[in-house]
This record gives C-alpha cells, structure tokens and sequence, in this order.
C-alpha cells in the first residue's frame, strides 16, 4: 500500500514537472530557431536537430527603424508601472487594513465588514465594466496613454487584493500585541510601525507578491488605456504578432517576460520554506 | 497619592461591562479581584490601564484626573492572561523595550533588566527568542518587562490562568516572593484571577466582581470567613459553596428530611427559613451519617469530589482522599455544624461561624 502510494506520489510529482517545465523548454528551444527550422519539420535540440541563432533575441533589443521591435521600453514601463502601483496599494492597503481590522466604523448601516467588502468587490466586478469608466475618467483627466494613468489604475485594481490579504493577516495578530505596545509607552503611530508592521512581514510579501503578479501580468488595461505614447510589455509581446508569427522572438519575449516572475517565486519561496508564512495565507 | 476610582460604569452595548464600580487603592499593597469569567475583571484592569474609556465615572491617580491621561504617558504595566510579548524581538530586547520608550540611559536599563530577569529567574535566555521559550517562561518574560518598568500600577490579569497545574503552583509561589521582594513600596499591584485558592494564598484587599458589580470588598481573611452574600460564598469557594434551603426552628436544623442539633453560633438566629451554606470540606463520609446518592465522582490529585443528589438539593463534598465510587451508589455523610452559614431568603448573610453578619 504505501509502495503503490509512494510510486503514485513520484509518478504524478514527475508528470506534473514535465507538463509544467516541458513549454518552457519548447519556448527556450524555439527562440534559438529560424524561419526553416520553425516552418519545415518538427525540430528539438539545438545543434542535433537545427543551427541556433540568435536572431529571435537580437530583434528584441533592435529599434524599430533597423527592422527589430525593441522591447526595453515596454519592459521598464512595465516594470515601473507594477512596482509603483504595487508599492503605493501595499503602503496605503496596509493602512486601511490595520483600520479596519482594529477601528469600529460606523456610517450609517455601514460596517468594517461592509467595507472590506467593498474593497473586494472591485475585484468581483469583470474588467471590462470597468473599462469604459476608465478610459472617460482618464480622457478627462489627460492621463489617458500615460505611465501616471496607468498606475492609477493599477492602484485600483492591486489595492483590493493588499487590504483582503491584511485585514485577514491583521485580524490573526492578537489586539492584546499592540495594547501592550501602548502599555509600554507606545503612542498609537509608534504601536503600529515599531511593533505591529514588523510582525507582520509575512503578511506584506504575500501581498506584495500578489500586487507584483496581478500587475505584470495585467493585458487588458494595458492594452484599452494606451496607444501609441506609452506601451507595457504584454500588449508588446501579443504585438509581435503580425501576418507571420514570429514564433522566434515571440519565444524570446515570453521568456524575458516571465523572468521577473520566477525571480520573485524564488525569493518568496525562501521566505515560505523558512515557515515564516505560516498562517499568512489560507 | 492613592489610585481612586468613583462610580465607574462601561456599557458597550445591551450589557454593563463595569457596574458602579468603585475603588481606593493605596500605595504598597496587594489588591486581587477576585471574580468568575467575563465578570469584568479584564475590563476592569483595561479601564485603569486607559485601554479602555467608562462611560460614567472618574479615576484619578496621585491627584490627577488619569481619565486624561493617555495610556502612553499613564506609566502602568500589565501581564495578560495569554503570554504576550513582542514576537519580533528577542528575550532581552522584549524587556528594555518599555525602557527603551522611556529613553532612560543604556546603563540604567542594563541594570533594570538585569535585576528583572534576575528577579524572575531568566537569566541566561537573554538571546532566546520568544518562540523558543514554553508558556511559563514566556510569561516570566510578560512578568520581568512590567518589573522592569517600575511601573507605579502593575496589573496581573490572570496570569496563571493558561498555564498547566503543575507550573501554576510553582509560579504562583514565586509570585508570592517577588511581590514582598521584588517591588518598592510605592506600587500598586492588582491582580485578577477566578481561582479562590489563589486569592487566599496572595493574602492581599480583595474585591468579588459579579456581572460588573463589586460584591464584596475587604481582606482575603474576611471574604473567607464572612461572604456578604450567597453569590460571594460561591465565588470565593472552590468547590462552590453548598446551599441548602431549610428552616431552624427552637430544636434543630432541617433540611430534606435532615434534623442537626443547633450549632452554637446559630443560637441567637430566628426561626424561619433560611439557606443553609456548607463547604465540601465540611461534609465527611459517615457510617452513622445521612444518606445521598452519587451523581458524580471525580478524581483531583489527591482528593475526590462527590457530586451527591437527595431530594432536591444536589451538593459536592470534598474527601481528602483518592476513593473509587459508582454512579448511583448510595452513600451516607455526616455534616460538620459548627461550620454552618446561614443566608435569609434573600441570599443576605445572617449568621456565620466566624462570628461576622451582615451589617
């Protein structure tokens, strides 16, 4: 029994490695290749199957005037974008959060909880009835295809999911822990990022994880809210795509753009294999 | 000088938390309210540590108006139930912290937290973390961070209360020795707790909360002794004190279908009716005595507690040794007379053993 248990168990770890990594590996492989070795026949390894080259990856970094579609710009953009966004919703969301999980709201029939809720609910709505509100309220403002837009509105969408992950994460902090930081002579700003925020580290990188991910990741307002002045990386890499797919450098800027994701999952991962996440998420 | 709080009501909502609740502590001594779950013991202590704001009444402290004063600036230190300390820091960081707060000289808390990790007899987990430590060295670290302090008011809300039996007798007997020891005489140490047995052996003032109400107020000894009312003598007694309801008349005690000769301290006491009051340990297994019927036996260290039915009065004796019955056993008890309290009809005290009445 447990023999068959343990083979089931490396069985299905192993198959769902490969079903995972083995795309990788056919991106990584392809944006190594040319038009022949794409169009003609199906080809694996480098060198054995097909001669790599570095075309698909040259074309990345080239400007647009030489032929090449030049992604370093949209990358920053994004890169920017995301991290300003997910900076100002983690710094605000934690504040709303601690409020909410500490204070006792009262405004009419409306409570913490109705609030919290209100929060999410940004979320629950499909992006798409939010998008023409956007764009009116971004034509009006004059930050409609700007880098200051679209944070903006990646605000609104990464602030929900810091506030969900701290209030919950807030509300398992013992209120008796910061009663004991006022006992002790703290006023109740000091209480907060003396000895609230510093236990609740865990806490802020899962939600600075997830801000990072929904942020990189976001096509759709990217795409709705810009043209031709500010461009983000995953409207870029779908750009690529024109009457011949570029199979090659579309590889390349997948991969390119996955990076920063896999660079944070690593880090992350130090920090959940340390235990210290325990209990920050559900 | 003294810590003196008036008429002090706190309704949040349907309920009263704190009911016109008043106090006058001095400088020095031992206070312990004495009081079961949410009698608003916690609320109590919250209330003079500023944590919490009455909604009626006053407090002042060394003649200022501590309602005023925020809890920061209040200089009172406080040990909670559940062990609390700060998670991020190590042992040694935990207790300056407050100091640190304070901006007292490096030297100054160096020599504080020694003596107070001394004092609890920590010494040696300076770098321990807090994870590290079991649940009552995390409350001697609670416990050294308030001595440390100097604080003038130290409040203890059940400290013991989430500690196993075994390490509660052995902190509960440093306690003793910290309190005589280990504060100056210009502190007021308050300390709430639902075990009687504890109250008796801090020896301090005490004050029975009930439902936000002060019952009774006075020394451990004369709580003990003399229970202004039935509610008190259940409260400041574990086991609970037995009631019986019965009647005295010229010849005896009765009480389902039991005659006692009259105990002399009730001689002087009316006729009527009354509610009888018994400890467990004032009731003994009797080969002449009455009969009862066993609902309960429970087995407690090295005493056993009977639950026992007769009639309609159902009573728990308490017997100094470790005995096996049956549910359902018929068993037959004697009770001790000359302990006998008796409450009027309207759960006041009239008579005790011990000479006290009730006004």
């Amino acid at each position: 029994m447990s023999k068959l248990y343990t083979f089931l168990k490396y069985f299905f770890i192993t198959f769902w490695t490969v079903f995972v990594v083995a795309p990788f590996l056919w991106a990584v492989s392809t944006s190594f290749k040319d038009f022949q070795s794409v169009n003609s026949k199906v080809t694996y390894i480098p060198w054995l199957d097909f001669e790599p080259t570095l075309e698909g990856w040259r074309v990345l970094i080239k400007s647009p005037a030489k032929g090449g579609v030049d992604i370093v710009e949209p990358y920053f953009n994004s890169i920017f974008v995301t991290c300003t966004a997910s900076l100002i919703s983690i710094v605000l969301g934690t504040l709303a959060a601690y409020a909410l999980s500490r204070f006792t709201f009262k405004a009419g029939f409306v409570r913490n909880n109705d609030i919290t809720f209100f929060f999410i609910s940004q979320r629950i709505m499909p992006p798409i009835v939010l998008s023409i509100p956007f764009f009116i309220f971004l034509s009006t403002i004059g930050l409609l295809d700007s880098l200051l837009g679209l944070v903006v509105v990646y605000i609104v969408l990464l602030m929900p999911i810091a506030v969900w992950i701290m209030v919950d994460f807030f509300n398992r902090v013992p209120k008796e822990l910061d009663e004991t930081a006022l006992i002790d002579g703290c006023n109740p700003y000091q209480a907060f990022y003396k000895v609230v925020l510093p236990n609740s580290i865990p806490g802020l990188i899962v939600a600075g994880m997830f801000c990072i991910i929904f942020g990189w990741i976001d096509f759709f307002f990217a795409f709705i809210l810009t043209f031709t002045e500010v461009q983000l990386l995953p409207v870029k890499v779908v750009a690529l795509n024109s009457s011949i797919t570029p199979w090659w450098s579309l590889s390349a800027s997948a991969l390119v753009s996955v990076a920063p994701l896999i660079i944070v999952a690593f880090i992350v991962e130090r920090y959940l294999s340390k235990g210290n996440l325990s209990g920050a998420l559900k | 000088m003294n810590l003196i709080g008036e008429k002090i009501s706190y309704k949040p909502d349907e309920q009263f938390h704190l009911n016109d609740v008043s106090f006058n502590f001095k400088k020095g001594n031992l206070y312990t309210i004495l009081g079961r779950t949410l009698s608003g013991k916690t609320t109590l202590l919250k209330t003079i540590a500023g944590l919490l704001n009455p909604d009626q009444g006053s407090i002042s402290f060394e003649e200022k108006d501590f309602i005023k004063i925020p809890v920061w600036e209040r200089n009172v230190a406080m040990v909670y139930q559940q062990f609390i300390n700060y998670p991020h820091l190590n042992v040694y960081e935990n207790i300056t912290f407050p100091l640190e707060q304070r901006k007292l000289s490096p030297e100054q808390i160096k020599k504080d937290v020694d003596e107070a990790l001394k004092t609890v007899g920590l010494v040696g987990f300076e770098n321990r973390k807090i994870q590290e430590l079991s649940g009552g060295q995390q409350q001697r670290v609670a416990l050294a961070r308030s001595l440390a302090k100097k604080a003038k008011i130290l409040l203890l809300d059940e400290p013991l209360v989430n500690l196993d039996y075994k390490l509660r007798e052995q902190l509960r007997e440093e306690f003793k020795r910290i309190f005589s020891e280990g504060l100056s005489q210009d502190t007021i140490l308050i300390y709430s707790t639902t075990d009687p047995q504890e109250v008796m052996e801090l020896n301090g003032e005490v004050i029975v909360l009930d439902e936000g109400r002060v019952l009774q107020k006075g020394p451990a000894k004369e709580i003990f002794e003399n229970p202004s009312n039935l509610k008190v003598a259940e409260i400041s007694n574990d086991p609970p004190m037995n009631v019986l309801k019965g009647s005295k008349n010229s010849k005896n005690l009765n009480f389902e279908n039991i005659s006692l000769e009259i105990p002399n301290h009730f001689k002087n006491l009316e006729d009527k009716d009354y509610n009888f009051g018994i400890r467990a340990s004032e009731i003994k297994l009797d080969e002449n005595g009455e009969q009862f019927e066993i609902e309960l036996a429970e087995i407690s260290g090295s005493e056993t507690l009977l639950h026992l039915k007769r009639g309609n009065s159902k009573i728990i004796a308490l017997i100094e040794e470790v005995m096996n019955f049956k549910i359902h056993e018929k068993v037959k008890i004697n009770f001790n007379a000359n302990k006998f309290y008796a409450f009027g009809e309207d759960e006041k005290l009239v008579s005790s053993p011990y000479g006290g009445t009730n006004g």
